[in-house]
C-alpha cells in the first residue's frame, strides 16, 4: 500500500496547536476528545432500504446523503469532484457532501467511535494506522463490492480491478481497503538530458557504478532521495531486498520469521546502496521529498527514486523540455528476480463501520472505479488508477514509461507489508533506512538492528501479530 | 456574607465553575480513567488494566530517552533564556552610560526593544516556516549558503542541522539547534518581563550604588538580581511547562517526528506515537497523567524551593 505525503508547510496553526495540546502539558483537549469517542449507541443507517437493481446493487435510498472526505495530497482531489459528477448522473437525487483535508487522522479519527463520515479515503502522512482499525473493528468488510457489478462495464467490480489490488486491500482474510491509485515505484531521469548527453540509462547497479562518474563530471550528483521521510529509502531497499534475495525472504521478514533479515541475499541487496554513499554520490543536504524532487528537477541530480506520483506533485515547477522517465531499481548480475516490478495500489478508500450511509459510500466507490472515472483519475493526475486500461488514452512521457515498465516487468509485484501490520517496525525502518542513507550504519548494521527491531515485534505480547501469505 | 450577596456571587461563579468542571476537570479524570485501561482509540471496548500501563513505563526504552531529552531542555531552555533575556533587560534599562539624566539603557534601546520582542508575535507555524529556510541543509538554506560563500563549509559537506543525531558535549546536535529556537523565540517576551521588574526598582537604589563606586557587574549581580528573584523564578517555571513540551518544534523541526533515528524523541513525541500510530491509547494517557504529575511536582518544589521574603519599595 502506498501513501502520497503531503506537501510541507500546509501544518495549520490550528492542527498543530490541536496536536500540541493533545500531546503535552494541556492533557484537557486530548482527554476532550478521548471522551467524545467512547460510550456512543451504534446509529442507524440512513441509508438503506432503496430497490436493489443492477444500477443500485447496495439499495441505496433516494434523497439519502453520503459524506466523502477526500485526501488532498500529491494527486490533488480535483479528479474526486470528477468521481461525483459519474455518480450524479446516475443518482440525481442523492447528495454527495465531498470535503478534501491533508490531516485525515486529525479530523476523522475523533469520529470514528460516534459519528464517523461515510466513506474517508485514508492517506498521507497523517492517515488512521490501518491495522489498528481493523482490529478495533472501526472499518466496514467490503467483500460486497467487490461481487458488485461493475459500473460501467461488464463483469463485476473485482475484475476491473489491476493485479494485487484486491490483495492489496485484504487483511485477516476480508477486502476492507478499497485502493484508487496504481504506483509504481524506481529511479527517474531526465530522458532529454540523457539524450544529449549521450548517456544509456543503467539497468544494473554495476552500469550505474560506471556512469556515475561521468555524471559527476558534468558537476551533477548521480542521485538524490528524501532524507526527512524514512519510508522513501525504504522503497528502494525492500525494493532491491526483493529482487536479490527473492520473495520468500520478503514474505518472512514481514511474517516476523526467525533471522529473516539474515537471510542470504539481504547484504547483497544492500551493499550497492552502501556503497553510493560511501562513494559520495548522494547530492549533499538532508533534503525533503519536493526539495530533493525539486533539486532533481533543477538538474542538480541525474537520477531520484520516487513513486509515480511524482509528476502530478511537481507539475507546477517541471521546466520545459524535461523528459521525466521511470526506470525500474537497479538489480545485480545474479538477482532472483531482477524483472520484478514495485508497484501497488494505494491510496486507500475505507467505510467505516458506524457510517450513516454505507450503501451510498459503497455505491460512490463503484463510481470512483467505474471507466469513466478510472480515465479522468489517469487524464488528471497522471497516475494509473487501480482499474485496468485507465491510462490507455493519456499521452504522458511519465505515464507512458511507468506503463512500460509494467509491461515488461515479471510475473510478481513487488510488495512490502510490515509497515502496514505494525507501527513499531514501520518507525524503526524508516529510522534505519535514512541511517544508512546518511552513511551512519553500514549494510550489515542496518540488517543486525533490523533483526532486533523485529524480534522485539515478534515478542511483544500486545502487540496483535499479522500474516502473510502471498 | 449577607444572604444575597452570597446568592449574588454564586450566580456569577456557577457557570463558569460548571464549564470548568465540565471541560477541564471531567476530561482530565477521563484521561485518568483511560490510563487504566487497554483502550485502542478507535473503538467503545476496552479493558480494565489496572496499573500496568504504568508499570510499562519504566521499563519502556524509548520513554526513558525521550525523559532524558526533556530534563536536557528543562535545564537549558529556562537557563539560557533567562539568562539571555535578563542580560538584554539590562543593557536596555539600566546599562547605558549614567548621565545627568540618570540611570538609562544603551543608545537606542527603544529599537531593540521592539526588535527582541518580535518574534513573540509571530505565531509558532510562522517561527517554524521561517527556521526550516534558514536550517536548510543545502546551499539554499540562509546559513549554510552563507557559510558556503565565505567558504567556512564545504558545499559538499553542510551543516545538517536538525537531521544531525550526532553528540555535541554528551547531547545530540539536533536537541541544540531545536534549543537555539526556542530560546530565540522566547527571550523577547522575557525581557520585557524583566524590563519591567527592572523599572520598578527605584532609580535611587542605583544611584546609590554607582556613588559607592559600584560598576556594571556589580549593579547587575548585587541589586538588580536579587530584587528580580521573585519574576525569575515565575519565568522559571513558565519555562519549565514550555520545555516539558517542546512538542510543536519536534513534530515541524524534525525527520520523522523525533527523529532522526529517536535523537529528539520528548514525552510528547512518544505520547503522540503511541496513541497516534500504534493505536495504544490507554498507554498514551498513562504517558501523559505521569507528565502532568511530573510537571505539578516540579512547579511545587521549584516555588518552594525559591520562595523568600518579599522586599518592598
Amino acid at each position: 500500500m502506498s501513501v502520497t505525503p503531503e506537501t510541507p508547510g500546509d501544518l495549520s496553526r490550528r492542527t498543530l496547536l490541536r496536536r500540541a495540546a493533545a500531546a503535552g502539558l494541556l492533557v484537557t483537549p486530548a482527554a476532550g476528545l478521548l471522551s467524545a469517542c467512547a460510550g456512543s449507541e451504534p446509529s442507524k443507517s440512513t441509508g438503506a432500504g432503496g430497490t436493489k437493481s443492477k444500477d443500485n446493487p447496495f439499495g441505496v435510498k433516494d434523497g439519502s446523503a453520503v459524506k466523502v472526505v477526500i485526501f488532498n495530497g500529491g494527486l490533488g482531489d480535483q479528479w474526486a469532484k470528477e468521481d461525483k459528477v459519474v455518480f450524479n448522473a446516475k443518482h440525481p437525487n442523492i447528495t454527495v457532501n465531498m470535503s478534501s483535508t491533508q490531516k485525515i487522522k486529525t479530523e476523522e479519527q475523533p469520529k470514528m467511535a460516534t459519528q464517523p463520515s461515510d466513506l474517508v479515503m485514508n492517506s498521507g502522512a497523517d492517515m488512521m494506522d490501518r491495522s489498528t482499525l481493523i482490529n478495533e473493528g472501526a472499518i466496514e468488510p467490503l467483500d460486497d463490492l467487490l461481487t458488485a457489478p461493475a459500473w460501467d462495464s461488464e463483469g463485476t467490480v473485482a475484475d476491473t480491478l489491476l493485479p494485487g489490488t484486491v490483495g492489496d486491500g485484504t487483511q485477516n482474510g476480508k477486502f476492507y481497503v478499497v485502493n484508487v491509485a496504481y504506483t509504481v515505484w524506481g529511479n527517474w531521469y531526465n530522458a532529454a538530458l540523457f539524450k544529449k548527453e549521450g548517456w544509456q540509462a543503467p539497468t544494473t547497479w554495476d552500469e550505474f557504478f560506471a556512469l556515475a562518474p561521468k555524471i559527476k563530471a558534468k558537476g551533477m550528483a548521480p542521485y538524490v532521495h528524501d532524507a526527512v521521510h524514512g519510508y522513501y529509502p525504504r522503497w528502494a531497499l525492500m525494493a532491491s531486498i526483493w529482487k536479490t534475495a527473492g520473495k520468500q525472504v520478503v514474505v518472512d521478514i514481514d511474517n516476523l520469521k526467525e533471522n529473516a533479515w539474515k537471510a542470504d541475499g539481504v547484504l547483497k541487496a544492500l551493499e550497492p546502496w552502501e556503497k553510493l554513499v560511501k562513494d559520495k554520490l548522494l547530492l549533499p543536504g538532508k533534503l525533503d521529498h519536493t526539495q530533493s524532487q525539486q533539486a532533481w528537477l533543477d538538474g542538480k541530480a541525474a537520477f531520484i527514486q520516487v513513486g509515480t506520483w511524482l509528476k502530478n506533485e511537481m507539475a507546477a515547477t517541471i521546466p520545459p523540455g524535461f523528459e521525466m522517465t521511470l526506470s525500474d531499481y537497479w538489480s545485480n548480475a545474479d538477482d532472483k528476480a531482477p524483472k520484478d516490478v514495485f508497484a501497488a495500489s494505494g491510496e486507500g478508500f475505507v467505510v467505516p463501520s458506524k457510517a450513516p450511509n454505507k450503501e451510498a459510500a459503497k455505491e460512490f466507490l463503484r463510481a470512483i472505479l467505474s471507466k469513466a472515472g478510472s480515465a479522468k483519475f489517469a487524464e488528471l493526475t497522471k497516475s494509473l488508477a487501480s482499474t485496468k486500461g485507465s491510462g490507455d488514452n493519456v499521452q504522458d512521457t511519465a505515464l507512458a514509461s511507468a506503463n512500460t515498465l509494467m509491461k515488461n516487468g515479471g510475473s510478481e509485484l513487488i510488495s512490502v507489508k510490515f509497515q502496514d501490520f505494525y507501527a513499531d517496525l514501520d518507525k524503526e525502518s524508516q529510522n534505519l533506512s535514512e541511517e544508512l542513507m546518511a552513511g551512519r550504519l553500514t549494510a550489515a548494521q542496518f540488517i543486525d538492528k533490523m533483526q532486533a527491531a523485529a524480534d522485539k515485534v515478534a515478542k511483544d505480547s500486545s502487540i496483535k501479530k499479522q500474516t502473510r501469505t502471498a | 456574607m449577607r444572604h444575597g450577596v452570597a446568592r449574588f456571587v454564586t450566580g456569577f461563579l456557577a457557570l463558569p465553575v460548571a464549564l470548568y468542571l465540565l471541560y477541564v476537570v471531567w476530561p482530565f479524570a477521563q484521561a485518568a480513567g483511560y490510563s487504566l485501561t487497554d483502550w485502542g482509540g478507535y473503538s467503545d471496548s476496552q479493558r480494565f488494566v489496572g496499573l500496568d500501563n504504568y508499570v510499562r513505563l519504566f521499563s519502556d526504552e524509548l520513554i526513558r530517552k525521550a525523559f532524558w531529552h526533556n530534563v536536557f531542555f528543562l535545564i537549558t531552555v529556562p537557563l539560557f533564556t533567562i539568562a539571555l533575556a535578563l542580560f538584554l533587560a539590562f543593557l536596555l534599562n539600566v546599562g547605558g552610560r549614567e548621565d545627568r539624566a540618570g540611570i538609562r539603557g544603551v543608545f537606542g534601546s527603544s529599537i531593540y526593544k521592539v526588535i527582541f520582542f518580535f518574534p513573540q508575535v509571530l505565531s509558532l507555524v510562522v517561527i517554524a516556516v521561517m527556521w526550516q529556510q534558514i536550517y536548510r541543509t543545502d546551499g539554499q538554506g540562509l546559513i549554510n549558503g552563507l557559510l558556503i560563500k565565505i567558504g567556512l563549509v564545504g558545499a559538499d559537506n553542510p551543516i545538517a542541522f536538525t537531521a544531525d543525531p550526532e553528540p555535541f558535549l554528551g547531547i545530540p546536535a539536533v536537541l541544540w539547534w531545536l534549543l537555539l529556537i526556542a530560546v530565540w523565540s522566547g527571550a523577547g517576551f522575557y525581557m520585557v518581563l524583566f524590563s519591567a521588574a527592572m523599572q520598578s526598582i527605584p532609580k535611587d537604589i542605583y544611584e546609590a550604588a554607582i556613588l559607592d563606586g559600584a560598576g556594571r557587574f556589580h549593579t547587575f549581580f548585587r541589586v538588580t538580581l536579587p530584587l528580580l528573584r521573585e519574576t525569575i523564578s515565575v519565568a522559571w517555571v513558565y519555562l519549565g511547562f514550555i520545555a516539558l513540551d517542546m512538542y510543536a518544534l519536534v513534530f515541524v523541526m524534525t525527520p520523522s517526528q523525533g527523529g532522526p533515528n529517536h535523537a529528539s524523541e520528548i514525552f510528547a513525541s512518544v505520547l503522540n506515537f503511541t496513541a497516534f500510530q500504534k493505536g495504544q491509547f490507554g498507554y498514551a494517557c498513562a504517558m501523559g497523567v505521569a507528565l502532568a504529575i511530573f510537571t505539578i511536582l516540579l512547579a511545587a518544589a521549584q516555588l518552594r524551593i525559591t520562595r523568600r521574603e518579599r522586599i518592598e519599595f
